[in-house]
């Protein structure tokens, strides 16, 4: 089977993050008022081993795009802590940073929206190594952009055209050539296929799965779509409003989900079968995400909860492992 | 013939060899290429494409949104037997959108106007196609709400748009659309803005209403598993022509046209680990210059001499037809590891 589970440790985690949250400020209410803090991410626990995907899923306002700019250190944790190939990177600051973000790159989720409309795509891709001073001028590195575009398909007249001469799957690649550019072994991915059409999104699909494979690759693959998740990630996070709530191998998380919001999200995801689809029983709970200003005390999920006891209001429970590598934040599964 | 006229009722909508363009700066756009389609009573149609495949432009063209630089160049669109077209059809039309064929929008955010109160933009819809007066479209505004699942009704009519999330909003406007009780209610990617789970909440409530109120609804969407919960027949469309239609099981279950095996193959399901998806290289023709013949052959693998000729939406089973020289012949083979790497 394609996607092996890589072997887990001895083999050190590429990336660690212990414990942590990320605060935002709300806008000041009136003209005197104090802008309000709240916490957008609590908690967050996770290891990323070399050439595994790790998918994080979540809906809208679940954290899962803060996550991964906290990791890629463009957003402040106020508390926890992040080590990335051994080194703890949490306040790692001026040059030091630079280095650092050589080897974590993003990209991006709107191929319209993330590419200069006025720079060719070799600049485009030349930019990074610009920017890091790999390269005075973008003709150095002529041979290895024509290799980069090469590795993600591009036709190799591209060099000298502008982005808008491109389809979206075209732009997507120049957006991971740009990402490929500096050899990083880690890479964040935020909902790079959702903007895709089906047909072009597999495309994307398989390309980023071909480069893990080929360069040892690891992913940070945020999205919403539970089946290209499942597809792509060797392990999966769920998130609910800013904390964590179940994270297993891919296939324990899909076949045996153990967190109530788990089971509800999977159960609403329609299968492209109209056979299986009609016999598939919905789980259906009433109420919407908290507001994170006044978050629920206790557990998040416990204004919405069908199990939900006294003590899911009043305490959140942390994440405990229930068979190996699986984890859940629950306190009645 | 098509599908729903076998049965003995006649369809409430017809659209017959639609074709629509776009005079744009690049030149003449075929938006629809020559689209036939028609819907019974209580029928749920799903119509499904990747963007520019004319999926949303075959809904404009009958609620009528069809704006410059776009015009109906040919083809005629029915309801009930009688043309929307021409200068009495245009008559005829403006009594029938709105009221008897109502629309759902993609996105509820902008849809609403943001400085009416809910109730005062849900009173409009009835004040004008049903000349209620304003305290009893005030409270059918209130039932209305109730209809679609909005707790407190009464006191939600006087809250604005922002005040509601995303799936509200979108109830909202599934309540207005139904507010004159239409016998079609077309919606345009009704939840592709949504979050999964008010997706599913969307997809219910369409359901419910469809046998509650014995609606006809063309759902338009680029999701095949929203589709496959929700519609009777299926039609699938690519650059501007539907190229396969039939009862949805059939289609999901033994898809004919390549184009059709090839967009199934191409989404992962959440109940089933695939190795590896099918990958359609390229990307669907430039309509300004449509290519001869089909249209899919220079992505198709099984393209080959016969497809220089455009082929005709042909019956392939008596409930089934697709545009295919080679119909039903197995298209992709399974897909090789790493094609970028030798």
């Amino acid at each position: 089977m394609l996607n092996p589970v890589p072997a887990q440790p001895p083999a050190p985690p590429l990336l660690s993050v212990q414990g942590l949250d990320v605060t935002y400020e709300t806008g000041a209410q009136g003209f005197w008022g104090r802008p309000k803090a709240f916490k957008a991410l609590e908690d967050i626990s996770f290891d990323l081993h070399p050439g595994e995907t790790l998918g994080l899923v979540g809906e809208s306002g679940s954290g899962k795009t803060t996550t991964g700019r906290a990791v890629l250190r463009r957003i402040t944790a106020s508390s926890g802590k992040i080590v990335f190939q051994g080194k703890d990177i949490t306040h790692t600051k001026g040059e030091a940073l630079r280095k650092l973000r050589r080897n974590m790159q993003l990209v991006f989720q709107d191929p319209y929206a993330s590419l200069n409309p006025r720079m060719r795509v070799i600049d485009l891709v030349a930019e990074p190594l610009l920017v890091h001073g790999l390269i005075r001028h973008v003709d150095e590195a002529r041979d290895r952009i024509t290799e980069l575009l090469r590795i993600v398909g591009l036709p190799a007249d591209a060099h000298d055209r502008f982005p808008h001469a491109f389809s979206g799957g075209q732009r997507q690649r120049i957006g991971i050539a740009r990402a490929l550019a500096l050899q990083p072994e880690f890479i964040v991915a935020d909902e790079p296929v959702s903007a895709l059409d089906v047909s072009v999104r597999a495309q994307v699909v398989n390309l980023m799965q071909d480069l893990q494979r080929e360069l040892g690759l690891s992913y940070l693959f945020i999205a919403h779509d539970l089946s290209v998740v499942r597809h792509i990630s060797h392990r999966v996070a769920i998130l609910y409003a800013g904390r964590m709530v179940e994270i297993a191998d891919r296939d324990d998380l899909y076949d045996h989900p153990i967190h109530p919001y788990t089971e509800a999200l999977l159960s609403a995801v329609p299968v492209p079968d109209p056979r299986t689809q009609r016999q598939r029983k919905r789980i259906v709970y009433g109420g919407e995400i908290p507001d994170l200003v006044n978050p629920p005390a206790g557990c998040r999920f416990s204004t919405r909860c069908p199990l939900a006891t006294d003590q899911c209001h009043k305490e959140a429970p942390k994440l405990s492992e229930r068979s190996a590598g699986h984890l859940v934040a629950c306190w009645n599964r | 013939m098509n599908i729903s006229a076998m049965s003995n009722q006649e369809p409430l909508l017809e659209v017959e060899k639609l074709k629509v363009e776009f005079d744009t700066r690049r030149g003449l756009v075929q938006g629809l290429r020559g689209v036939t389609l028609s819907i019974g009573r209580g029928e749920t149609l799903g119509v499904v494409g990747e963007s520019g495949s004319g999926k949303s432009v075959t809904a404009q063209a009958v609620m009528g949104l069809i704006d410059l630089p776009g015009r109906i160049a040919s083809g005629d669109i029915r309801w009930k037997g009688r043309s929307l077209l021409g200068p009495d059809g245009e008559r005829y039309a403006r009594d029938i959108r709105g009221k008897e064929v109502a629309m759902v929008f993609q996105d509820p955010m902008t849809s609403l106007n943001p400085v009416l109160k809910i109730g005062t933009q849900i009173g409009e819809v009835l004040e004008r196609h049903l000349g209620m007066t304003r305290a009893q479209a005030r409270n059918r505004a209130a039932d209305l709400l109730a209809a679609v699942g909005i707790s407190a009704p009464v006191r939600r009519l006087d809250q604005y748009p922002h005040e509601f999330s995303g799936g509200m909003r979108q109830r909202v406007m599934i309540a207005m659309a139904i507010a004159c009780e239409p016998q079609l209610l077309i919606a345009d990617e009704p939840t592709t803005a949504l979050d999964v789970t008010i997706q599913a909440q969307i997809l219910e409530l369409l359901a419910e209403l469809q046998q509650s109120l014995g609606l006809s609804v063309v759902l338009i969407t680029h999701d095949l598993g929203v589709v496959a919960g929700l519609c009777h027949r299926v039609a699938v469309m690519y650059a501007g022509q539907i190229i396969e239609t039939g009862l949805a099981e059939d289609v999901f279950e033994r898809p004919a046209h390549p184009y059709t095996q090839g967009l199934l193959r191409s989404t992962p399901r959440l109940d089933e680990v695939s190795d590896r998806l099918v990958s359609i290289e390229g990307t669907p023709p430039n309509l300004v210059t449509p290519p001869e013949g089909c249209s899919f052959q220079q992505r198709c693998p099984l393209s080959g001499e016969a497809c220089r000729k455009a082929p005709k939406l042909e019956h392939i089973r008596p409930d089934a037809e697709a545009a295919c020289w080679q119909p039903s012949v197995p298209a992709w083979a399974t897909p090789l590891m790493s094609p970028t790497f030798p």
